[in-house]
């Protein structure tokens, strides 16, 4: 059972609005007493969230919360956008995998810096990206 | 607008990055440098990273890219103080900055430049007396000359 401490949704149209967006994200991590190195790694995540977001979707909205489960805490994350979504997840998740001209990293990599990851994702509608990553985690 | 610094220092061109970088941000620092490096000549580019709290694919990428086009133009890149949680992040997000030299601080990333120059102007001794008026050199430089 999670529960939400405090939440608010940001939008992100603006390649600027993303550093704003960490900075909050930021703010977050260090109110519930993250240590620097899984704040690193959360930003981290959501830098590479964000920039997919913007890059195929043009920008959606991003969800930050505060969460509890049990004696842990934790910070939520959820990316929606109303992109053109991912026909193969599974091959989107592969290591050195990308439509666009990077390395492929983003979407695996993201994965291995934060405790909980989730994608859904339907072509034509849209994805949500849902990543949680607990204080001791 | 918003524009990264670019510094000459005798032979090389210093880049200190004291904000968090957006996209257009990062390019525009790699055309910039690119540029830079074929109007001055530079031997070098020491970019230091001490302020930058994240390292993200992209950032890593463009670090990438400066180095190896530097590399074309003949120049050495070194990446100086990165933060180790930030190097923590960028070994298990996958980047491990190849082809990238890095040293702890400035101090040490522009001591490897000098060494890296100094071999080099070994195997070619005294080409061009005459630039060498136009650039402020260090001390060392000059005492290597000698």
């Amino acid at each position: 059972m999670i529960l939400t401490l405090n939440q608010e949704t940001l939008p992100l149209y603006k390649e600027q609005e993303v550093i704003l967006l960490r900075n909050r994200i930021k703010e977050y991590a260090v109110k519930i007493g993250m240590g620097l190195v899984n704040q690193t790694k959360l930003i981290t995540a959501a830098s590479e969230l964000m920039r997919n977001m913007l890059k195929y979707a043009a920008g959606g909205s991003v969800k930050v919360e505060a969460v509890s489960k049990g004696r842990e805490t934790g910070i939520r994350l959820v990316f929606t956008d109303k992109g053109p979504g991912i026909p193969d997840i599974a091959l989107a998740m592969k290591d050195g995998y990308s439509t666009g001209k990077s390395l492929g990293v983003g979407l695996p990599g993201t994965r291995r810096l934060v405790s909980e990851f989730d994608i859904k994702s339907k072509p034509g509608e849209g994805t949500v990206v849902t990543v949680i990553k607990w204080k001791n985690g | 607008m918003d524009r990264i610094p670019i510094l000459r220092m005798g032979h090389f061109l210093l880049v200190t990055i004291q904000t968090d970088l957006y996209d257009r941000l990062a390019l525009e620092l790699e055309a910039d440098l690119v540029q830079m490096v074929n109007k001055t000549n530079a031997k070098g580019v020491l970019i230091d990273i001490s302020a930058l709290s994240i390292v993200d694919s992209f950032m890593g990428r463009i670090i990438g890219n400066i180095a190896s086009m530097c590399k074309i133009l003949d120049a050495e890149t070194i990446v100086t103080g990165m933060q180790p949680a930030v190097a923590i992040t960028l070994i298990e997000l996958g980047l491990d900055l190849k082809g990238v030299h890095t040293a702890l601080n400035v101090e040490r990333g522009m001591a490897i430049l000098q060494a890296k120059i100094r071999e080099q102007s070994d195997i070619s001794e005294e080409t061009d007396d005459e630039d060498d008026d136009d650039y402020p050199d260090t001390e060392r430089f000059e005492s290597s000359d000698t």
